[in-house]
């Protein structure tokens, strides 16, 4: 009885996972190695279903060559991950800092404090976007409050720096979040005996509390870096024409090449890239869990 | 248990008065600020049709969605270069014309352009149409140019000059094929060159501007010029002229202009047309009788600032806006003016492809 329920139990999550990963991916998947077509839809689809032999000779893999001989996706791709590893690294030692003082406090001021952290979602993420253009433009907030203080004006609009500055901003609830979960649950008894036993403070922090924290860095590392690496509307609004990321390249492939099956091919190949990362942390997940 | 019931008895009672008498409606797809709102109340109360409007701002969005289907529109709204795409995809359905007598009034030597991307219009009706010109902040660039006439490409292709308006701001549109297309023009080649040379060529000279241009996009520019933040822009003639009138109303200071080149440059129809798909056919098509009619396309035109493709309608033109030759070009100005035609898939993606080294340099 008890094991039919558990089993109940590990279905629900299989079947969400086949109805809203998995099928989509099979449907973007079936579309990278299709021919782009003038026709409603777009494309040609290159797969029928009901003979397996026509099916593996009709693979189209023509747009995934294309991918690897031209420079500019793999270049997007390192530029994509460069900026959302940088961006990652930031939010870690903004996101940290952060929830440890939260976690700390007590639980009136606690709840307070998260609330803060979560306040900004209550406006729209795109108004949050377009008030650092606000701030960043060249005759914009920045550039006002470093002249009233005597300092050269900066031009921040439009280049990296505005993007993993924006990246950074509209992430950071989500580092924050995931790490505060963690480090409140903590048992604060075990910092006590590590500090009983002569542990100057960092040195029980980095050998006790930050060890058992890393689920939480994880978890928290993950949910930002993989939508910051396919983002599009941050570099889009913030970042200059320079500014290579993929989100903008499978923009380009879907509305002004019309091209489909390219604009699938990148996702199929940007969500292979991101599929590591998430399997080492199933994996670190299931370790913690036994 | 009584709450319930009382509240669903409400729930029902609400949907089935909702439901009892659908009121017709006409959803139309359209680019932003293209219409006078005042006009859409109008045929409402005229013809008891009610209307959902909805704006885009680029045709590739547009055409993403009409060709992926379904999108419950009655009318959108491509451009002429676009329609050729739709036709053959068979995204757009014909017009019925004998519902449509105002069709007389169209000018016929627009229609004459227009009939290279639709026989015999058999499936669009013009609504307005623009040039791709200069947009300029007068006192920047008198300035940064003293005594140099702002009359040609050269201001935004040349980079001796562009690199004295770099400081003040530059902005270039992101869309490749409008770009290119002016630079084949500035480097006497055939606009709608299909030599992949040629190309190469206009991306060579796109690449010297580069470094001089802060951003390309397709509408930042109207609020950049429009608040000080760009001196000069390349540009729709509509765009340019909202924000020269938004500038005036800010009482900014900034005082902006217009030029079509002497090179010439391109110019462009928006067309409606009626998707294969429409839920309403004939509500779009009591929508155009409506638009096709001299005293409204006018209203239309003094509104956008942009001309419209009546000719009974021009009259009705506030003068102002009739006698603007950046609105209503004069015949030496048309003479100078091209239209740009389709592309195949091939010539397309090898465009992009090159525009997107010139925006990334890469």
């Amino acid at each position: 009885m008890r094991r039919d329920r558990s089993r109940l139990a590990a279905i629900l999550p299989g079947l969400w996972l086949a109805a809203f990963f998995a099928f989509p991916f099979v449907l973007v998947l079936k579309l990278s190695l299709s021919d782009t077509a003038l026709s409603v839809p777009p494309y040609t689809p290159q797969i029928d279903w009901s003979r397996l032999n026509a099916f593996i000779a009709g693979l189209d893999v023509e747009t995934y060559a294309r991918l690897v001989a031209d420079r500019l996706y793999l270049d997007a791709w390192v530029s994509s991950l460069r900026i959302a590893g940088t961006a990652t690294l930031l939010l870690l030692l903004i996101g940290y800092p952060m929830a440890y003082g939260i976690a700390r406090c007590a639980p009136p001021a606690r709840h307070a404090l998260v609330m803060a952290v979560v306040l900004p979602f209550w406006t729209s993420f795109l108004i949050r976007i377009y008030a650092w253009i606000a701030i960043l433009k060249p005759a914009g907030l920045l550039n006002a409050a470093l002249a009233k203080l005597g300092l050269p004006a900066v031009n921040l609009l439009n280049t990296e720096a505005a993007v993993i500055l924006g990246l950074v901003y509209a992430y950071l609830p989500f580092m924050v979040l995931p790490l505060y979960a963690v480090l409140e649950r903590q048992d604060g008894r075990l910092v006590e005996a590590a500090r009983d036993l002569g542990s100057p403070p960092f040195r029980a922090f980095w050998t006790v509390t930050f060890p058992l924290s890393l689920p939480g860095v994880a978890a928290g590392a993950l949910l930002c870096f993989i939508p910051m690496a396919g983002e599009f509307v941050v570099p889009d609004l913030l970042g200059g024409s320079e500014t290579l990321m993929l989100g903008r390249v499978i923009w380009t492939e879907f509305f002004a090449n019309r091209d489909w099956p390219a604009a699938s091919a990148v996702a199929v190949a940007l969500l292979a890239t991101l599929l590591a990362p998430i399997l080492l942390f199933e994996r670190q997940q299931a370790k913690v869990l036994r | 248990m009584a709450h319930w019931r009382l509240a669903i008895g409400v729930a029902l009672a609400l949907f089935l008065a909702a439901c009892g008498k659908p009121a017709e409606q006409v959803r139309i797809y359209n680019w932003s600020d293209y219409i006078d709102p005042a006009l859409l109340e109008q045929f409402t109360q005229e013809t008891g049709i009610e209307v959902t409007y909805d704006t885009f701002d680029s045709n590739e969005i547009l055409e993403t969605k009409v060709l992926q289907g379904g999108t419950g529109y009655d009318l959108v709204v491509p451009s002429n270069h676009n329609l050729p795409r739709y036709i053959t995809a068979g995204a757009i359905q014909p017009l019925e014309k004998a519902k449509l007598p105002g069709l007389s009034n169209l000018s016929p030597d627009l229609m004459a352009k227009l009939a290279v991307f639709d026989p015999s219009g058999t499936y669009a009706v013009p609504y307005m149409q623009g040039t791709i010109g200069i947009g300029y902040n007068t006192a920047q660039i008198a300035k940064r140019l003293p005594g140099v006439a702002i009359d040609s490409w050269d201001v935004v292709f040349d980079p001796k000059t562009l690199a004295k308006l770099k400081d003040c701001g530059v902005y270039f549109l992101d869309a490749s094929e409008d770009m290119y297309a002016v630079a084949l023009n500035y480097l006497g080649k055939d606009p709608n060159s299909t030599a992949a040379a040629d190309y190469g060529q206009a991306t060579d000279l796109l690449l010297k501007a580069r470094p001089y241009v802060r951003k390309f996009h397709s509408s930042e520019y109207i609020e950049a010029l429009a608040n000080g933040d760009a001196c000069v822009a390349i540009g729709y003639s509509g765009d340019v002229l909202q924000a020269k009138a938004r500038a005036a109303e800010a009482k900014n200071g900034v005082e902006l202009a217009y030029v079509v080149p002497k090179e010439g440059s391109q110019i462009w129809f928006d067309v409606f047309t009626i998707p294969k798909d429409a839920p309403n056919p004939d509500a779009a098509h009591r929508f155009l009788a409506f638009m096709l009619r001299p005293d409204v396309i006018a209203k239309a035109s003094d509104y956008v600032q942009y001309a419209n493709a009546n000719a009974a309608a021009t009259p009705l033109v506030d003068e102002a806006v009739r006698n603007d030759p950046n609105v209503y070009p004069t015949p030496a100005m048309a003479a100078r003016l091209f239209v740009t035609t389709t592309k195949d898939q091939g010539l397309l993606r090898d465009v992009n492809r090159q525009w997107t080294r010139v925006l990334t340099a890469r």
